[in-house]
């Protein structure tokens, strides 16, 4: 089989490349920067699988029933079933590589995290991203070794290479050399979410441009449900970014309130009596907005933090303890923290059916880039199984569909890659920010669109690219005329299953986008 | 503020670039400077890398004040008078701050450090095996230690954490041969001079994690 090009070497590049090298297929993995820089690094509260290791008869198709209900129903019910079936597995193999979450005596314990009722997620203190990624890439080094894996550090891929219909390979760019060369064979994109369309304003990695997504989108390669954008309730404003307060905090008992005639009101705990601060995040983004908009109260939502035990301080939250007196200067044990909810996941992306392919033969995608799993909102810790998972069923489908080439004669010179203005992306980045808040409106919608159109004119092909993929996540967000999940409308406000419990597809055709609702699990 | 950066292209000596800069918010740090004067002089970006602004990837590494860390991490508050940026010296100059650290990757791949076996995993082991999973291979230590080289056989700390974690967690004749590997690439060649104490801007405690070897 052909060499097989992986763009992106967080948790769902790593797998897919680790997957091809143990059926002796190799693979190229492409990325900007190497594996111990890649956003997966970054994640903190944990990852999610019933393993059952807590006495609560925990159970796969709970897992499944709690994805579905949190995503509001927009998943395909297909892929998530297989996800959270598979998800013991994926944890207990990642544990047998030496990652070291929390245990008792030899097993794993697991904490509870938002939207699911029972302890279902393992962890590693709030760093499990990075010790998930520390022995990953120790695993597949193994394969490097045996030339399994080639790794291009440092490379830019810049757009999926495709003819008669068809992704023959990709052109990528050695960023410390300047050259461009054309890299032959299907391709899997882990590129990661679209940081970059909202540039300062996530929580995730700002080497995440989001651009190879817009290329792919931009070149006909449909996407999905882009309007779904989650917006973490618990994050602090630091110079040039969002920074995350990770769940994790919530699951050990934190609480968050504001100010009512005075006195601290606990609004989750009220409100929600039922997941109280571990309803799913867009209902309490959502609810966070509505009681600071309210009369009668302050204007800043607090996360207390105060009454935590001092265990669990030291043994489950110190590196977070440590993160917010670094940046924020306080101490969340002794002072509640002020937060605000920011953009923090992409659930829509690449459409993929449920076996991670995409709309055009040759051409997969997995991990945050790709819409798969989650439906109209995430729960927290399962987006690094999905990308851990997503990687391994690209991986296979793609080895399943043996695509096979026609000879590729001459490859057409490659492609121009200029840089984008800091300019430019400041103000998409502000158009896009106004336009898709937690709460959108048909008007603020249009009102995005129309800057958008004026700001075409002077564009050069990358700011282009960029530009479709954010008219095209407007335009989903418009047509979408409900409430779910994470797409707010305040003209829309009740949930519209007859018309809308669809997927959204985008796609763009001779220069323009069209958006469509097709059956969840169609592409 | 004076910020001074030592603007620099490959096989160039370099030349020091000034620029006056007045912070925009409180606790900004060396990463969010370098981002607002580029983006007031779009026309001569200051090339240099960065991913989480959090002290999370490693990315931001560089030379401040004559001590190797991470832009994110230093805050232009903690700074009495000017600021001198420069790359890493230790590793090939890309161009101004941005170097080429493959060779962290490739030292432990010639050490091939991996497991073959199932790790074995306790609950003892747990907090230890952590610590030795933080490493953010930013390098570091590397900077200021007087036996690394890029291209010799002496790896450094940078290649020690990683290695402690994967003498951790295996057992008989794979622990045999990763301490041999550990022996060879860190231990024998380490001068034990102490300069890459309290440099790691991940705060991984070295000294803790070499007694368990
Ligand atoms: C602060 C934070 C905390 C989180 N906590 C959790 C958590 O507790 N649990 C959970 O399940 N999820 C969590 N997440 C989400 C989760 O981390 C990500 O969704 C997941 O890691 C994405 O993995 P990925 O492999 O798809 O992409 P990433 O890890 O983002 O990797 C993308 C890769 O693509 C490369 N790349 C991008 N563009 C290009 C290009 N054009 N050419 C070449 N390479 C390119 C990058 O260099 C990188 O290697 C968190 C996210 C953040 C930001
Ligand atoms: S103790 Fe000295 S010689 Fe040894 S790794 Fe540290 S700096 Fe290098
Ligand atoms: S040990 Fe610390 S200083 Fe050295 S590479 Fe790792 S994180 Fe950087
Ligand atoms: S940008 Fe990631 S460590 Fe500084």
């Amino acid at each position: 089989m052909e060499t097989v090009n992986i763009i992106g070497a967080g948790l769902a590049g790593l797998s897919a490349a680790h997957t091809f090298a143990k059926n002796k297929i190799r693979s190229r993995l492409i990325s900007l920067q190497p594996s111990e820089r890649a956003q997966s690094v970054m994640a903190e509260g944990g990852i999610n699988a019933a393993l059952n290791t807590m006495g609560e008869g925990d159970s796969t198709f709970e897992h499944f029933e709690d994805t579905m209900r949190g995503g509001a129903f927009l998943a395909d019910p297909k892929a998530a079933e297989v996800l959270t079936e598979h998800a013991p597995e994926i944890v207990t193999e990642l544990f047998k590589m030496g990652t070291p979450f929390a245990m008792k005596g030899d097993s794993i314990i697991q904490r509870n995290f938002g939207g699911q009722k029972k302890k279902r997620t393992a962890f590693a203190k709030s760093s499990t991203g990075k010790v998930i990624m520390t022995a990953l890439i120790d695993e597949v080094r193994k394969y490097e070794a045996e030339g399994y894996v080639e790794r291009l550090d440092h490379h830019e891929a810049l757009e999926p290479v495709l003819a008669d219909d068809m992704c023959i390979g990709v052109y990528v760019r050695d960023t410390f050399a300047g050259e461009a060369v054309f890299c032959r064979g299907p391709v899997i994109t882990a590129c990661g979410g679209l940081n970059g369309l909202f540039e300062g304003m996530t929580t995730g990695s700002s080497a995440n441009s989001g651009d190879f997504t817009a290329a792919c989108f931009a070149l006909g390669v449909n996407a999905a449900n882009l309007e779904m954008i989650q917006y973490h309730p618990t994050t602090v404003v630091v110079p040039g970014k969002r920074m995350l307060v990770s769940e994790a905090a919530r699951c050990e008992g934190g609480r968050l309130f504001i100010k009512r005639k005075g006195d601290p009101w606990f609004f989750m705990d009220e409100l929600y009596p039922d997941m109280g601060n571990l309803a799913p995040r867009d209902v309490i983004s959502k609810t966070m907005t509505e009681v600071v908009a309210a009369d009668d109260t302050g204007d800043q939502v607090y996360l207390d933090l105060t009454e935590l035990p001092r265990g669990t301080w030291n043994k489950k939250l110190s590196d977070m303890r440590d993160e917010i007196k670094e940046y924020l200067g306080i101490d969340p044990a002794k002072e509640p923290v002020p937060v605000t909810p920011g953009i923090h996941f992409f659930m829509g992306g690449i459409l993929v059916d449920k076996d991670h392919r995409t709309s055009v033969k040759g051409l997969y995608a997995a991990g945050e880039c790709a819409c798969q799993y989650h439906g109209a909102n995430r729960l927290g810790g399962n987006s690094m199984l999905a990308a851990v998972y997503g990687g391994k069923v690209a991986a296979d489908s793609l080895i399943r569909d043996a695509v096979y080439y026609k000879e590729v004669s001459e490859c057409q010179a490659v492609p121009e890659a200029p840089e984008i203005r800091c300019g430019f992306s400041r103000e998409l980045s502000e158009i896009l920010g106004q336009g898709m808040g937690i709460v959108r409106s048909g008007e603020g919608l249009e009102r995005a669109l129309k800057h958008i159109d004026e700001l075409k004119d002077e564009c050069n092909i990358r700011e282009k690219r960029r530009l479709y993929l954010a008219e095209a996540m407007l335009l989903s967000a418009l047509k979408r005329e409900e409430t779910r999940g994470a797409q707010v409308r305040s003209d829309f406000p009740a949930k519209d299953d007859a018309r809308f419990k669809k997927t959204t597809v985008a796609v763009f055709r001779n220069g323009k986008t069209e958006i469509d609702f097709k059956e969840i699990g169609q592409i | 503020m004076k910020i001074s950066v030592l603007r620099k292209k490959i096989g160039e000596k370099g030349r020091w670039q000034i620029f006056e800069y007045e912070p925009k918010e409180p606790g900004e740090t060396v990463a969010s400077a370098l981002n607002n004067i580029n983006r007031t002089n779009p026309g001569e970006r200051i090339i240099w890398d960065c991913g989480c602004l959090q002290k999370k990837c490693g990315a931001c590494a560089m030379v401040i004040n004559d001590r190797p860390t991470l832009a994110c991490a230093v805050k232009l508050a903690d700074i009495k008078g000017g600021l001198r940026l420069e790359a890493l010296r230790k590793f090939p100059i890309i161009e101004d701050l941005m170097v080429d650290r493959t060779v962290l990757r490739e030292n432990l791949l010639n050490a091939r450090e991996w497991l073959e076996e199932e790790a074995v995993m306790n609950e003892k082991k747990q907090e230890l095996l952590y610590e030795a999973s933080r490493c953010l291979q930013c390098g570091c230590c590397l900077e200021v230690c007087p036996q690394f080289m890029p291209g010799d056989k002496f790896f450094g700390t940078a290649a020690a954490v990683p290695m402690i974690r994967l003498i951790n967690c295996s057992k008989g004749d794979e622990k045999k041969r990763l301490r041999k590997e550990y022996y060879r690439h860190v231990y024998s060649g380490c001068g034990k001079s102490l300069s890459c104490r309290n440099i790691c801007p991940a705060g991984i405690d070295v000294d803790r994690l070499l007694v368990s070897r």
